[in-house]
């Protein structure tokens, strides 16, 4: 089994664990603040992470290209109320029509 | 007064602009390196958007895909508290826990758990969970294949479009000033270590960071 497939497995299993046991646990045993607090905080810290890693990374290096002007369009359009899909497309669609300049 | 068919025809509406966006995680997933087996196979078995793209968004930039999976979980672990909230109102025997619980997603719990009476709270939660779940695995299927047949994703802008379906699914966070600051610390820790850590970490590290530092910061000055 490659790493890849192994990542897979981990990661069906993990997800699915937690949908259910968020459906088999007493309400009580999560209520500690910290626990809630730290659930409310993860996807904010992580989708933060998981953006600059993807605009401004190449490999171990850091740099501005297309990418940026593209997160810039989506963020407008997010601005302007634009669905998803819509969004997603145009983000792409600029960042490969500046490389064609 | 909300009509059983009213809350039907809402959850599909749901279903359909939600589940349309599996499109962009199939051709982004595969842009990524994974196979269309792979790619369709995640959207059958995990189910649940932001991690499947966490996943794919590590393995695209050279991380380790056990770094990925802790990612999505982590992400995922919201779906726990989407599960506490619906499971008074669904009121499961454990085989139905078992076959109920692949549908705890953000939109479902969204659609079910604002209903007044346990029926109505019952078929916002499964007509808006699996109405996602088969277009969402029908669309990646298509993007998949989409995505497969065009050669290098670079061209066609597809590594900028990860970038911005995060965003999209980071924006409702960002309402709040406390959302804004921990995806801000979180972008910035990753961004310092992207130089210094294998790929993968910066995210991980990069969000706990952020997490630890927003549960220390208490909004108000209170103590």
């Amino acid at each position: 089994m490659t790493a890849l497939w192994g990542g897979i497995v981990v990661m069906t299993v993990g997800c699915f664990a937690l949908k259910y046991a968020g459906l088999s646990v007493p309400e009580r045993v999560l209520q500690h603040p910290l626990t809630v607090r730290a659930v409310e905080l993860i996807p904010a810290g992580l989708l933060g992470a998981l953006i600059a890693v993807q605009v401004f990374a190449d490999g171990s290096s850091v740099q501005v290209d297309a990418r940026l002007l593209a997160l810039g369009v989506a963020a407008v359009l997010l601005a302007l109320r634009v669905p998803f899909l819509p969004m997603v497309v145009a983000a792409a669609v600029v960042a490969a029509l500046v490389r064609q300049l | 007064m909300t009509t059983d068919r009213s809350i039907i025809v809402d959850s599909l509406g749901v279903g359909l602009a939600t589940g349309a966006y599996g499109v962009s995680f199939g051709a982004i997933s595969t842009a990524s390196g994974l196979s269309v087996l792979q790619t369709c196979l995640i959207s059958l078995l995990v189910f649940t958007g932001a991690s499947q793209f966490a996943f794919v968004g590590i393995i695209a930039s050279g991380g380790n895909p056990l770094t990925g999976a802790l990612t999505a979980i982590l992400l995922g672990s919201r779906n726990l508290f989407y599960g506490v909230s619906m499971a008074p109102k669904l009121d499961l025997d454990p085989a139905q826990r078992l076959a109920t619980a692949h549908f705890v997603i953000d939109e479902s719990t969204a659609m079910g758990v604002t209903r007044t009476s346990r029926r109505q709270a019952r078929l916002g939660f499964y007509w808006t969970g699996i109405s996602i779940f088969v277009l969402w695995n029908l669309s990646t299927a298509a993007g998949a294949w989409a995505g497969n047949a065009i050669g290098d994703p670079r061209t066609y802008g597809l590594d900028a479009a990860v970038g911005a379906a995060f965003l999209g699914l980071l924006w409702p966070r960002l309402s709040s000033v406390q959302g804004r600051l921990v995806a801000l610390v979180g972008a910035a820790v990753a961004l310092g270590l992207v130089p210094v850590t294998s790929a993968g970490l910066p995210i991980i590290l990069g969000g706990g960071t952020a997490v630890l530092l927003g549960m220390l910061w208490r909004p108000g000055g209170r103590s």
